[in-house]
């Protein structure tokens, strides 16, 4: 079987990587899931994975290379192939190939807006059947803050990423900015897509919006999905919560992104351009403001609702690196408890491939 | 997917939006609704080239068409703006400064100044700059150095549609006088846009392309060019940075310094004419602050010293292109090589 390894396309916006560095050379075996590639975008750069096990046979894409989304980055073969065979497959692929910008941006999935309960939603819908699995994003985050899992964990369900209010392209109006306005955005917006029963899965702000859906509407969630989560202890870095409320240029914001990762070199000039674009958008700065005072105050996380964890299956992930909210408050609770050493707060982005083997392991059982 | 809209779109929507929110935003200019007082058509303009299309009829009593006397409704204009309103005033070409300077350069931008800051004068002028559209010398012209050489003056040049909305929103509510200046060659230029208000603070310069080489640092309509250029020059191994002013004044320093220092190799590109330029007070700049971090001299890209010629072949000679960015970064790059 000859397997081609293209440029995938990561999140919404993606039209164009740059090859960084192959991280397996040719007639090297890899292993579904594993690393090939380093791959750089205006936005992040992230590991291209192998979707099939077999041998690198070719690679045809040099380092610092920029290819449009869908390329022929290398092939793959599982069991056996003549070099005649594959010149004959890479043909075929490059005849076919047609790419450009527009076209990549065009192509795949797009987000949809909906007006539920008063507020203006965005949300990505991607996958089909099983059980529908919702991602709740953070603190200041987007839908993209799940754009390497959103797609793998799609693969086996429907996945839902939405931007939670004040966030993203959602409405930027909030009312009260407590955790119960957002869980019931997130209940709102179940409701209009007629979904009865999920997986929640939630990220920092996000798991706490996710526990509280749990809570006012326990029958609706099937399990649980914490990662790196507020609510479930007191600490938080208060200075990076009004640091990053405060910023309002490149300068002031950098310094509060690199503490969200382990690897600093990821906070890219575009990653705080876009982030300022968001926060400059009119409301953003009130709504994060109102969230900040009710759900933060002072650097001490005021909701605790470590005790709704345990009444449905749970998987908590979390970075032993964690610099917002430590990994520490894993501690005793009534889940699958899983520490990634190194990781910082933004482990589902940064160690994308193993959040993802970890959730669809744990959504396969539940 | 964020929502694409044009240039145009993104100042069209920037004037609604802003005069949805505050009754005392005001549009003037010549042609701006286009037909107002005749029996005729109404509207029939929406400027020059359709910018403000769409805008009377929603205002009727706050887009006025002005008679062909820049003297009077600049005058105006800034009157009013000491009066408590936020007129956005279209001087269409910018090439007609010469017919409203005083109001301008004695009036407008020193009054602050000279009342001691008892007054503001929350004026913005909209104007076209820029060559390419074959409209001959005086109709053509960037005159940007000009207009920053003033003291009191905020000059705006956005590059992208999504930079023209939110800098036109912030010249609205700016309390002092602002030059907007809008190349035509990118009325077309299609870019997300997001739907809300938002605001693109001045004086912070984007870094459109980052790289470890060369910097280039430009504005408007050159920012595009410059990428074209960077893009030929990575396919030859050699990785530019893009620096966009967004504003010549105020004028981000630091990050001109900043990348300078990392690249140690600097090549302003600048529509202008050459002397007295954005390009040689970018070049002053540099060689004063950031002598030790140069590797090679400055180089320059400008237009030439000599007016818009009308001949097609003449003004697209004129104006740089990416062969003369490449040719001025291969002649500094070079010289690395070879040390």
């Amino acid at each position: 079987m000859i397997h081609t390894l293209t440029m995938p396309k990561w999140g919404l916006s993606m039209t164009e990587g740059r090859i960084d560095i192959w991280l397996k050379q040719p007639g090297d075996r890899v292993e579904k899931g594993e690393a090939v590639l380093d791959v750089e975008t205006d936005k992040i750069s992230s590991s291209v994975e192998a979707p099939f096990s077999g041998v690198l046979r070719r690679v045809l894409a040099l380092s610092d290379e920029t290819l449009p989304v869908g390329a022929l980055l290398g092939v793959v073969v599982e069991g056996e192939a003549s070099d005649a065979e594959i010149d004959a497959v890479i043909e075929g692929f490059q005849a076919g190939f047609v790419s450009n910008a527009a076209e990549a941006e065009t192509a795949g999935p797009s987000a949809q807006k909906v007006e539920v309960g008063g507020r203006l939603l965005r949300y990505l819908d991607l996958g089909e059947g099983g059980t529908p699995l919702v991602l709740v994003h953070g603190f200041g985050g987007d839908l993209n803050n799940w754009l390497f899992n959103q797609p793998a964990l799609a693969a086996e369900r429907r996945v839902i990423a939405l931007d939670l209010p004040g966030h993203g392209e959602s409405g930027k109006t909030l009312r009260s900015g407590e955790a119960a306005e957002l869980s019931e955005a997130v209940l709102d917006l179940l409701d209009h897509l007629q979904l009865d029963r999920v997986h929640l899965a939630g990220h920092s702000m996000g798991g706490l919006v996710a526990l509280t859906v749990a809570q006012q509407a326990p029958a609706r969630v099937v399990s649980l999905t914490l990662i790196a989560s507020a609510g479930l202890g007191a600490d938080i870095n208060g200075d990076y919560l009004q640091g990053f409320a405060d910023a309002n240029n490149r300068n002031a914001l950098k310094p509060q992104l690199v503490q969200l990762f382990s690897d600093p070199a990821l906070v890219t000039r575009q990653m705080l351009e876009d982030m300022l674009k968001f926060k400059r958008l009119e409301g953003v700065d009130q709504a994060l403001r109102q969230l900040n005072g009710a759900l933060f105050d002072g650097g001490r996380q005021k909701v605790d609702v470590r005790h709704v964890v345990g009444r449905q299956p749970s998987l908590v992930i979390w970075g032993s690196d964690d610099a917002i909210i430590p990994a520490n408050h894993a501690q005793g609770l009534e889940a699958q408890v899983e520490i990634l050493p190194g990781q910082g707060h933004m482990v589902q982005l940064e160690a994308a491939e193993q959040v993802n083997q970890l959730m669809l392991a744990f959504l396969k059982r539940h | 997917m964020a929502r694409k809209i044009s240039y145009q779109q993104a100042i069209n929507e920037a004037l609604a939006q802003e005069m949805r929110r505050d009754q005392s935003v005001f549009i003037i200019g010549q042609d701006v609704s286009g037909g107002t007082g005749s029996p005729g058509e109404q509207d029939a303009w929406g400027g020059v080239l359709g910018v403000t299309k769409g805008l009377y009829p929603e205002f009727p009593e706050r887009v006025l068409d002005a008679p062909l006397s820049e003297v009077g409704y600049v005058g105006m204009a800034v009157g009013a703006a000491t009066r408590g309103m936020r007129p956005v005033c279209e001087l269409m070409f910018v090439d007609f400064i010469g017919c409203c300077l005083d109001q301008l350069l004695n009036q407008a931008a020193k009054f602050r100044y000279m009342f001691g800051g008892k007054t503001t004068t929350p004026l913005v002028i909209r104007a076209m700059y820029g060559a390419g559209l074959r409209a001959a010398a005086q109709h053509s012209q960037m005159l940007t150095s000009m207009w920053t050489h003033i003291p009191g003056l905020k000059v705006v040049c956005p590059a992208t549609p999504y930079d023209a909305k939110g800098m036109l929103i912030q010249a609205i509510r700016d309390n002092d006088p602002v030059i907007f200046l809008e190349h035509k060659m990118l009325y077309s230029l299609q870019g997300e846009v997001p739907e809300e208000l938002y605001t693109v603070p001045f004086g912070e310069a984007n870094f459109v392309r980052e790289g470890r080489d060369v910097t280039l640092v430009t504005y408007g309509r050159m920012v595009h060019i410059a990428l074209e250029a960077a893009a030929n020059l990575a396919r030859q191994g050699i990785d530019c940075e893009v620096l966009d002013l967004r504003t010549t004044s105020p004028l981000d320093e630091d990050s001109i310094l900043e990348s300078v220092e990392k690249t140690g190799r600097l090549v302003v590109i600048d529509e202008s004419n050459p002397r007295c330029s954005i390009a040689t007070d970018i070049s002053a700049l540099v060689a004063q602050r950031a002598f030790a971090a140069l590797r090679a001299p400055i180089e320059m890209v400008t237009a030439p010293h000599t007016p818009v010629p009308f001949s097609d072949a003449l003004e697209d000679l004129y104006i740089p292109d990416a062969a003369k960015i490449e040719a001025a970064v291969l002649k500094i790059a070079d010289k690395r090589n070879a040390a």
